[in-house]
């Protein structure tokens, strides 16, 4: 694994398998009356909120305290040279501090890949959401939590499961992840949304693309709504709230055209309403809240593989695996 | 690099358990389980990765037989309470699993195949306190190799292998390497020699 | 004033022959001159070429002095081979009254390494609402011809019409940058596969395109002459290569960087590829080099664009537009242009001295290379390789997209009307005329 978690791109099948397994040894720990680990004692770890986001770095939060880090909360909102100190400076000033890691959430695309790619800190780099670019650990909550219901046992992949990721593609970190990771899993992924909530040259990347929601809905595994914004309405993207939940909202109707197995997700948070019903939200079939839980063993695991080790300049890409037999199998 | 020639050229290593002698050990100490725990009523095997729990499954099996009923048996993995994690990357986790009832005022029986700074078993106690309060702990190890570096001692020892640091001790156990034996070598020789320790290296137990 | 005698130069990379400068004119040019000269040059393996003339330069002053100066960007300019520059109106306060561009052409001609031909604003603060003092610029001692918001887009078709129209009486042109705004809102980089994959806000081609198209159609109507600005599509081209054919007196530059590079490069998030018009596709940058070799596309002008590390050391989405080209425009066109065979040096004389500076209206400048003439003039050794290396460059900002790059050629000397500013690559020790 690299040492920087910025992109689903970077990720083997082998290092999002090794995630998955270990996040999967790791959810054993909520169940325990001590949940918490001595793993990361001594690490500190900032989380770098640029952009409020109390669900991501809540989880972020709980993860880093299961293992033990010394946990610094760097709230910085908005536009970091407009209004103030730069991103540069910021970053200096933690590895001043001696940050092990940085979990960063920006409202810039890029901006991880910018301190990544820079030196101005030496420690991991997590991406927790840039813009509209990325949201990796997301999209490994997602693969953890379709694995659990549609492959479950560690090892396994997503082989021939069908992905399909409904909604504001174009704006949509969670949709740039899931794509790379699941397909790397091995999961058939298709995109529905209105053509102007998809982006330019999508029919290079690696998934279908479908207008009609209901021609999707029998052909699906797991079925993924992403956040519609209001705000998007004035923009043009599409005509008005009603005839977008008519059209790819997901409501009782339409969930019984899914395959029994099926689930329904959402990163969360709901617009209930808009591109979801509340009968969809509140039923057994919807996973929005066991993604929530998913979150943190996700997050621990990508903690614990990214800073419980050795640190190497880049670490290279298969020593976790092969330094030890019994792993190597 | 070259390797400076010194008097004594590293040896191979050589056999001291065979399959026959690691068998009749495990039915030895399911016995002293049974005779100082009185019946073996509370006692909760946790094997610890990796040889440990092949270990702990082959005890649990005698101790089935001996007393007579099936004896709760788990797993542990140390990897998280590890005082060398940072020495290398991020290891692979093994699954921990803890029997249903649990190990609240129980006799734990740690179970591990080598016995040697301490550091694993110290690991392991910490990890199980987290995990719940057993009773008492307890510690089962085939080999015992000495070079403690760490207030700890075995409660039942399969073999006291008196070995030098610069040995290193193998155990092989069919579950994972094909057959039951252990072996006693120079350290260097695995480094030195083409045909390594065995032609498949598991861990050599290094001083941790 | 010092006389050289400049010996077995290729001009335009033709046979060896020796040139003698003196009086700031091309005394003799032929082979085996015995005149004697307060200096000698050899001129073995270098081309010589007419002074090169920028139609698109940001020297940043007044305002942003920490970026450039007119005289840091001068120097820049000389030591690029240029002796004359057009230095763009968005300044602080806009060149959009003749106090401003005065200003400007003064502090050029104090600098005294190049030229300074400052573009007049089109609209009242860049603002595209109300024409401003065009007939006023045009007559001030700066004689402004080249008017330009450029960094926003004369959007509204009326004020456009007008502008167009206006300059008519003073032989003036309008040089758009073509950037449909309410399509680029927001907008990141080139809008293709690699925004989309980048999550960066898209640029379409079509905001250029369509600007593009509707300035034409404008031109033809009003019987005006229009340039455009930084072409970078290969839409564009078709468009400007229709409006010549249908005889139009359109013209059209590029600039180095969009001759080279692609969006790419941009996968990296370095804000160093950050440029207004974006960076495009390979299939651009193709038919960008087939223009400029075929005429369609009459000029290659730098953007030269410095901004202060801090404006470029920071994300993606809050870095400045722009990088930085006077010093390394040559290079790129050797290396994109001639050492590709699409152009000779002839044709780069063309491109980047006889047409722009016809453009732009400047008398003494991109003339030919014979006897009487005021000798501008450019050393170049197209043997040079070497690594481009920001720190030996001598406009203030360093934000170029080339560094460590192995570029060919090397600006040897340059000379603005006789008087050495660049001599052996290195500036001369103070600028020549006053």
């Amino acid at each position: 694994m690299k040492r920087h978690l910025v992109s689903t791109a970077d990720l083997s099948r082998d290092d999002a398998l090794l995630i998955l397994d270990t996040a999967e040894e790791l959810a054993h720990l909520s169940g325990r009356s001590v949940k918490k680990l001595p793993t990361l004692r001594g690490r500190t770890v900032v989380n770098l909120f640029f952009e409020d986001s109390t669900r991501t770095k809540t989880s972020f939060e709980v993860a880093e305290k299961r293992l033990s880090a010394d946990v610094i909360n760097f709230s910085a909102k908005g536009s970091s040279v407009s209004k103030g100190e730069s991103l540069k400076d910021t970053a200096l000033t933690l590895q001043a501090m001696g940050a092990d890691a940085v979990v960063i959430r920006h409202h810039a695309s890029g901006a991880p890949a910018r301190l990544a790619g820079s030196d101005w800190l030496h420690g991991s780099v997590i991406n927790a959401g840039d813009g509209t670019h990325e949201h990796p650990t997301q999209a490994l909550l997602d693969a953890f939590t379709i694995r659990r219901h549609l492959n479950p046992g560690t090892g396994h992949d997503l082989a021939g499961r069908r992905v399909a990721i409904v909604g504001d593609v174009l704006h949509s970190r969670v949709a740039r992840s899931n794509v790379h990771l699941l397909t790397t899993l091995g999961a058939e992924v298709t995109f529905v949304a209105p053509p102007t909530l998809l982006p330019i040259g999508i029919e290079n990347w690696p998934c279908q693309v479908s207008y009609d929601l209901d021609a999707v809905l029998p052909k699906t595994d797991a079925l993924m709504m992403l956040r519609v914004q209001r705000e998007r309405m004035n923009a043009a993207f599409f005509p008005t709230e009603r005839e977008y939940s008519r059209r790819y909202g997901m409501n009782g109707i339409r969930m019984a055209q899914l395959p029994e197995h099926a689930i329904v997700m959402h990163p969360g948070p709901m617009v209930r309403g808009m591109e979801i019903t509340a009968e969809v939200a509140d039923s057994p079939r919807c996973t929005a809240v066991e993604q929530v839980a998913n979150g943190v063993s996700v997050r621990m695991a990508v903690l614990y593989l990214l800073l419980g080790g050795a640190v190497f300049a880049d670490a290279p890409a298969d020593a976790s695996r092969t330094d030890s037999p019994e792993a190597a199998k | 690099m070259t390797t400076p020639i010194s008097a004594s050229a590293p040896r191979p290593p050589h056999q001291v358990l065979d399959a026959g002698d690691i068998t009749r050990i495990v039915t030895r100490i399911a016995h002293e389980i049974v005779e100082r725990a009185k019946g073996a009523d509370d006692v909760v095997l946790l094997g610890i990765h990796t040889r440990g729990v092949h270990l702990a499954r082959r005890l649990q099996a005698r101790l089935n037989q001996v007393a007579g009923r099936e004896i709760p048996l788990g797993t542990l993995d140390i990897t998280m309470y590890r005082d060398d994690l940072r020495l290398k990357p991020a290891r692979a986790l093994e699954h921990t699993e803890i029997p249903a009832e649990g190990i609240d005022g129980k006799l734990v029986i740690l179970v591990d195949d080598v016995l040697f700074s301490g550091r694993t078993i110290r690991a392991a106690l910490d990890a199980l306190s987290d995990i719940g309060r057993p009773r008492a702990v307890q510690l089962a190890v085939l080999v015992d190799r000495g070079h403690r570096e760490l207030p700890i001692r075995a409660d039942y020892v399969g073999k006291n292998l008196p070995t030098s640091l610069r040995e290193a001790v193998q155990v092989q156990l069919a579950d994972t390497d094909g057959r039951d034996a252990v072996l006693v070598g120079d350290r260097d020789y695995a480094a030195r020699s083409s045909q390594a320790l065995a032609a498949q290296p598991s861990d050599p137990h290094l001083p941790e | 004033m010092t006389s050289y005698l400049i010996r077995n130069v290729q001009i335009l990379g033709g046979a060896p022959q020796d040139i003698l400068i003196a009086d700031g004119v091309f005394r003799e040019i032929g082979t085996g001159l015995t005149a004697e000269a307060d200096i000698d040059i050899d001129g073995h393996g270098l081309i010589a070429l007419p002074g090169l003339v920028d139609l698109h330069t940001h020297l940043r002053e007044p305002g942003r002095e920490d970026a450039e100066t007119v005289l840091t960007g001068t120097q820049a300019a000389a030591k690029g081979g240029y002796t004359a520059v057009h230095a763009m109106a968005n300044t602080f306060p806009v060149a959009d009254t003749a106090g401003v561009v005065e200003q400007v052409w003064r502090l050029g001609q104090e600098s005294g390494y190049c030229d300074v031909q400052p573009v007049g604003a089109v609209t009242v603060g860049l603002e595209g609402k109300k024409l401003a003092e065009l007939g006023a610029m045009h007559d001030s001692a700066a004689g402004v011809r080249v008017f330009s918001d450029d960094g926003k887009c004369v959007d509204d078709a009326v004020i456009m019409r007008r502008a167009l129209e206006y300059v008519k009486a003073f032989d003036g042109v309008v040089a758009q940058h073509a950037q449909e705004p309410r399509l680029t809102e927001g907008a990141q980089m080139n809008e293709g596969q690699v925004s989309g994959e980048l999550g960066l806000g898209g640029w379409p081609a079509v905001a250029e395109e369509a600007i593009i198209a509707r300035d034409v159609l404008l031109a033809a109507h009003v019987g005006s002459r229009l340039h455009v600005c930084h072409l970078s599509t290969a839409g564009s081209v078709e468009i400007v290569r229709w409006a010549k054919a249908k005889g139009w007196d359109v013209t059209a530059e590029v600039t180095p960087h969009h001759l080279l590079l692609t969006d790419e490069l941009v996968r990296s998030y370095d804000p160093v590829y950050k440029v207004n018009p974006p960076l495009r596709t390979a299939a651009d940058v193709e038919a960008l080099r087939a223009a400029l070799a075929d005429g369609t596309i009459d000029a290659v002008a730098t953007d030269h664009a410095p901004h202060p590390a801090e404006d470029k050391d920071c994300e993606w989405a809050v870095a400045a537009m722009g990088m930085v080209g006077l010093e390394t425009a040559l290079s790129v066109v050797q290396q994109t242009m001639v050492d590709t065979g699409l152009l000779n040096w002839e044709g780069v004389a063309d491109r980047m001295s006889h047409r722009p500076a016809r453009i732009g209206r400047l008398t003494g400048h991109g003339r030919p290379v014979s006897v009487g003439e005021p000798a501008n003039l450019v050393l170049f050794d197209p043997a040079y390789r070497g690594l481009v290396d920001p720190d030996s460059f001598a406009t203030r900002s360093r934000n170029t997209p080339y560094r460590g790059l192995d570029l060919p050629g090397r600006v040897h000397a340059t000379f603005l009307r006789g008087t050495a500013t660049v001599l052996a690559g290195e500036l001369a020790e103070q600028g020549g005329l006053k």
